[in-house]
């Protein structure tokens, strides 16, 4: 999906390794994880930057949307999935037992694969998660919801129907509707589980320049299967590869000079 | 072609014939049946349909009257009974889909709810006999609300199960993702998006026990009088039904079909308005 190679060049250059200093928001530090009994992800360590993006890239199966549900330890919901090791969040181990995982999860926003509006309408998906831990008054939540959607470029969309269901919009809007639902509530770090592979040219394209901007404020990370997408849209990227970290470096040095033939073969398109 | 294929193929459709002709028949005679019995009420009940059955009391033989005491029974004891089973039944339900999905305590809830779901409303009622009227001397409303809220549960406790599982765990996930705890999600996601399968269940439960004359016969018995106490015997329309279809009176008997032909519809009503709210396009809302 070559449509757009001009941008491509232009971002490519924009993130070349620059000399600024880079703070880790989130660091991975050997890493296991277990379905049951199969290991998924063997000793993983990696850095999030803050505010940058960071792509997880690699073959179905490898581990990268796993690795990006311990981040918010998603996988808490279910009984018999576990994690060894540490991931620090600010220097604190979110894996610890005592962890409160719903402030957690209102810290490290999540977007998922299809799209989830709640049944409810625009405004109050919006409002629903802000809600949970502000009390706001009504002038200000109208201010909060109308900022979110704005961010998000769906306010010109959507100013005329808030009170209609989110179920109402299309796949691309309802899309922006779960991102700006995430952004509400003004979490430090955001989570992008292949955000875009349910979703048509254009709608992807609005999302990858949401991206673009919502860097400025956030550190995401974001699992694609899409090479041109993360190439695009991520300052460093991961490559993994049967549950192992195969390199981690900047987007520009992963995509233009692999260290690993492994990498190479995958990006080139000779497996995966 | 060749022939033998062609005999096949005509075997086929001959086949195919016979069995179009046997479906279509026994549909029919479902249909047929369904229509007897309401033309039957409507003949036989709207005749005697009046003012007076919805103000005056059941009459003693001989004399005219109305159904108002059954019917005000039989609109309290469904109503107290549909509180007191909604909310334990929807309780249950959400433990079994959301917090127990797969532990040994839901297996066997869901095994014993469905004996329960398929149990003769007589043994509910012979049940509530022996712990309820036998204690308590005498025959009381409670009783009766405490019989049709037994039916009430299974009804309630599968219904809400199988609609709160229909809920994508997508949606609990997006939820949680916001730093949700997990009684909110259920409450103002998964209650949400399952609301119209949730009021179905409920409607069809009262649809099922506005009926139930069995577990009334051994609890609430049956009231001449109006009588709006709780702990004293209570009329209803079923029981009423039974007592006049089979007396020798034939005001009583009119009285009994004109009986039958409310409850008819009455049930027919909530099976219609139940069907709506589950319809794929209201479900979207």
């Amino acid at each position: 999906m070559q449509t757009r190679p001009n941008v491509e060049l232009t971002k490519t250059v924009l993130t070349e390794p620059v000399a600024e200093t880079l703070q880790e928001k989130v660091s991975v530090r050997n890493l296991n994880f277990y379905y049951g009994d199969y290991k998924a992800l063997k000793s993983i360590s990696l850095p999030l930057y803050d505010r940058k993006v960071t792509a997880f890239i690699g073959p179905s199966g490898c581990g990268k949307s796993t690795l990006l549900r311990i981040l918010n330890r998603m996988y808490d919901l279910y009984p018999g999935q576990r994690a060894e090791g540490e991931v620090l969040l600010d220097g604190k181990n979110i894996l610890d037992p005592k962890t409160d995982l719903n402030l957690l999860r209102a810290r490290i926003g999540m977007v998922f694969q299809k799209p989830t509006p709640f049944p409810m309408s625009i405004y109050d998906n919006i409002a629903f998660g802000i809600r949970l831990y502000e009390k706001v008054p009504k002038s200000e939540m109208n201010d909060r919801v109308e900022d979110a959607l704005k961010r998000t470029a769906l306010w010109d969309e959507v100013k005329d129907k808030l009170h209609a269901s989110g179920l109402g919009l299309s796949g691309g809007q309802q899309q922006r509707l779960c991102i700006a639902r995430s952004v509400a509530v003004r979490p430090q770090v955001l989570l992008l589980d292949e955000p875009t592979s349910a979703l048509d040219p254009i709608s992807t394209a609005k999302i990858e320049e949401l991206i673009y901007q919502l860097k400025v404020d956030y550190t995401i990370a974001i699992v694609t299967h899409n090479m041109q997408q993360a190439a695009r849209a991520a300052d460093f990227s991961a490559f993994m590869y049967l549950g192992e970290l195969i390199e981690f470096g900047t987007t520009d040095q992963v995509f233009t000079k692999p260290r690993e033939s492994r990498t190479e073969d995958y990006i080139t398109g000779r497996f995966g | 072609m060749n022939d033998s294929s062609m005999t096949l193929y005509k075997r086929r459709r001959r086949r195919n014939q016979a069995a179009m002709v046997l479906s279509c028949g026994a549909a029919g005679a479902g249909m047929v049946a369904l229509v007897w019995i309401l033309a039957t009420l409507v003949l036989k009940g709207a005749s005697g349909v009046s003012l007076a059955v919805f103000t005056q009391m059941t009459p003693p033989p001989g004399s005219s009257g109305g159904l108002l005491n059954a019917i005000f029974g039989s609109l309290i004891q469904t109503l107290v009974a549909t509180l007191i089973g909604t909310p334990v039944g929807i309780l249950a339900g959400t433990y079994m889909a959301e917090y127990g999905r797969n532990n040994g305590l839901t297996s066997v809830v869901r095994f014993i709810n469905d004996v329960l779901l398929s149990a003769p409303s007589i043994v509910v009622g012979l049940f509530v006999y022996e712990i309820m009227v036998q204690p308590m001397g005498h025959f009381s409303a409670w009783a009766g609300c405490v019989a049709l809220s037994i039916l009430v549960l299974p009804v309630v406790v599968r219904t809400t199960e199988d609609m709160l599982l229909l809920v994508p765990d997508s949606l609990r996930e997006a939820a949680s993702a916001l730093g949700a705890p997990r009684w909110l999600v259920i409450q103002k996601v998964c209650y949400r998006a399952a609301r119209a399968g949730l009021i179905t269940g409920t409607l069809l439960a009262i649809a099922r026990i506005s009926g139930e004359t069995a577990p009334l016969l051994f609890t609430s018995l049956n009231n001449q009088f109006w009588s709006v106490n709780m702990n004293a015997p209570m009329a209803n329309l079923p029981v009423v039904i039974f007592q006049f279809a089979l007396s020798p009176y034939e005001d009583w008997q009119q009285l009994a079909w004109v009986g039958a032909l409310l409850i008819t519809v009455a049930v027919l009503s909530l099976n219609i308005i139940a069907r709506t709210l589950s319809s794929p396009r209201a479900s979207d809302r």
